[in-house]
């Protein structure tokens, strides 16, 4: 899969209060939470994000609650993949469980900066700056993880396994 | 050969694959599962998955906590969904508003046992390693896949251990030494680990002080936290379970990727903050910020002992006319012991405020809800800007005693000077 965005930069340790604040949780519809995404940490990202975008952090994005709402409110914002250096675990599994893409990278927060676009290869797990001059490297989603993703998420993945278990 | 692990063992006998190592991706099946509010989104999942009930609703706790006695309609027919939920798949072992925190009474109720796999949709789950079991967080959706099959896959974590030894000084408590490793460690320190206590402080410390600790490793990103087994455990289910409990210990040859030792004489209280848990510092250091609001309560320190240790504080005194004092008991079986203690007569008397048990000021979703650039020193876990309400308040974490004495003087305060 390949997608062009928009960058969205941010630092270390964003939690998931900074994501989407706890006195948001009472409605559980998702664009609710989406016009409240990332509003700790950049006010201006709900209402300026596109589908497609993409957001790249420091370590340990999503660390705090468990709260899945994160990973709705990101996606339901149409981001279409986080790039960090490392990843909360309870974060990771969620976007995987949601059907979001989530890679790990060493360097994809020093190489491109907030506001410009670049072209994200998942497949091949690389992404490129636009005019071609700055590439890094993801690491690859673990096969059983990225079957998951693919499904569209765990709900869907499971359906696909209970309907081959039940021919 | 290498000894193993705590984690490894509880997670090996889970996965039915005793010679689990750290590092293996397995499928476990968990003893017990919990979850609070988001049973609804858990639900919501699993309703798309074609089943008729869950795999095991015996094995499955909720809990109402988060937002209770509900604070919007949108709660309150969310909460009356839940309640149909558990009338519709036989669930019994249901906390309805008013109960407590889920994190306490999974312990208090002696639903966790030593030994076992618990999973629950809220990362202070965490928590019950206190009494020897492995317990973790994951989400509502994933929860709804164990609902459905009974298994999760789980990467067993390799371990930290950490020794606790020495005597404890006065105004020191729990708390304290866990804000101290919180600033060692950093947020994510811990990440994808289980953090393991062992040493001779152990044995002195009650189940109260315990669940503190393992609490705040997920401050430090850790998977598990878990304490030993130990005679202090054992009495904690004497006379409450007549069913037997396998407990684990680590082997002495066991691994460990580090090896942190706490020698406790030397600890003064601690203060985290703002905006960062990792932030500590010694009391001192932060004596005179003024503060508006004092809370105690939350799963990480609104149990009898913290309640016990505020009202000691606060008893005969008054709480400054320019600060608010908030308690928040961790369970109704807590608020109705510090009743008859005196406790809650004390807190009252002093100018406190006490809210029903459960979540609610910890996560900014009711009561104690701090408006913009309000100060608040919490005995809570988390001072993220926004957590308890406007993202622009600031959040300091410290014991429930040097919550009670900045209550009294308005200010971050050393318990130390007020403590009789």
């Amino acid at each position: 899969m390949n997608v062009n965005g928009r960058i969205w930069l941010f630092g270390d340790d964003v939690n998931t209060d900074l994501i989407i604040p706890g006195r948001y949780l009472d409605n559980y519809d998702p664009s609710h939470l989406a016009a409240h995404a990332m509003e700790g940490a950049n006010k201006e990202f709900a209402s300026k994000v596109s589908p497609g975008d993409i957001v790249i952090a420091g370590r340990n994005f999503g660390c705090g609650s468990s709260r899945e709402q994160a990973v709705t409110a990101l996606k339901q914002s149409g981001v279409s993949a986080v790039i960090a250096r490392s990843f909360a675990r309870i974060f990771y599994r969620n976007a995987i469980n949601l059907g979001l893409y989530v890679l790990e990278c060493d360097d994809a927060d020093s190489v491109f900066s907030d506001g410009e676009t670049a072209m994200l290869d998942i497949d091949a797990h690389t992404m490129c700056s636009d005019d071609g001059s700055r590439r890094v490297n993801l690491t690859e989603i673990p096969n059983h993880a990225k079957k998951i993703i693919d499904s569209g998420g765990l709900i869907p993945h499971l359906k696909s396994q209970i309907g081959k278990r039940d021919h | 050969m290498t000894g193993r692990t705590i984690a490894e063992k509880i997670i090996g006998k889970s996965a039915g694959y005793p010679e689990a190592r750290e590092g293996q991706i397995l499928e476990a099946s968990p003893d017990l599962v919990m979850s609070h509010e988001n049973t609804f989104l858990v639900n919501k999942s699993f309703s798309e998955l074609g089943k008729e009930r869950p795999w095991d609703p015996e094995k499955i706790v909720i809990v109402l906590d988060h937002r209770t006695p509900a604070n919007t309609t949108q709660t309150a027919t969310v909460h009356s969904k839940i309640r149909g939920i558990v009338k519709d798949f036989g669930i019994s072992k249901f906390f309805d508003a008013g109960e407590g925190i889920c994190h306490q009474l999974l312990v208090e109720k002696r639903l966790a046992r030593p030994g076992q796999l618990i999973l629950g949709t809220d990362s202070h789950t965490i928590t019950a390693g206190a009494i020897g079991a492995f317990a973790t967080g994951i989400g509502a959706t994933e929860m709804a896949g164990v609902w459905a099959t009974g298994r999760v896959w789980l990467k067993v974590p390799r371990s930290i251990m950490i020794n606790m030894f020495g005597t404890m000084p006065k105004g020191v408590f729990a708390k304290d030494i866990s804000l101290y490793l919180a600033g060692i460690m950093g947020p994510s320190g811990a990440e994808y680990k289980c953090m393991e206590f062992t040493g001779e402080l152990i044995p002195s410390m009650s189940i109260s002080g315990r669940m503190v600790l393992c609490n705040m490793c997920m401050e430090m990103g850790a998977e598990g936290a878990v304490m030993p087994c130990d005679d202090v455990t054992r009495a904690w289910y004497q006379g409450h379970t007549d069913s037997e409990f396998a407990t684990f210990s680590s082997d002495e040859n066991a691994r460990y990727d580090n090896w942190i030792d706490i020698e406790v004489d030397g600890l003064t209280p601690m203060v985290s903050g703002p905006h960062k848990v990792e932030a500590v510092k010694s009391v001192e250091k932060m004596e005179g910020i003024v503060i508006d609001q004092a809370f105690i309560g939350t799963c990480t320190n609104g149990r009898l002992e913290d309640l016990e240790a505020a009202a000691m504080i606060l008893k005969g005194q008054k709480v400054s006319p320019n600060c608010r004092l908030i308690v928040a008991p961790a369970s109704r079986d807590i608020l109705t012991e510090a009743a008859d203690r005196g406790y809650v007569q004390s807190i009252l008397k002093a100018g406190g405020t006490i809210l029903p048990p459960g979540c609610g000021p910890c996560l900014g979703s009711h009561g104690g809800v701090l408006g913009p650039k309000e100060v608040c020193i919490s005995s809570g876990n988390r001072n993220f800007p926004g957590r308890m309400g406007s993202d622009i308040a600031e959040i300091y974490l410290a014991s429930p005693a040097t919550v009670a004495a900045s209550a009294i003087v308005g200010r971050i305060t050393d318990p130390r000077n007020v403590m009789l």
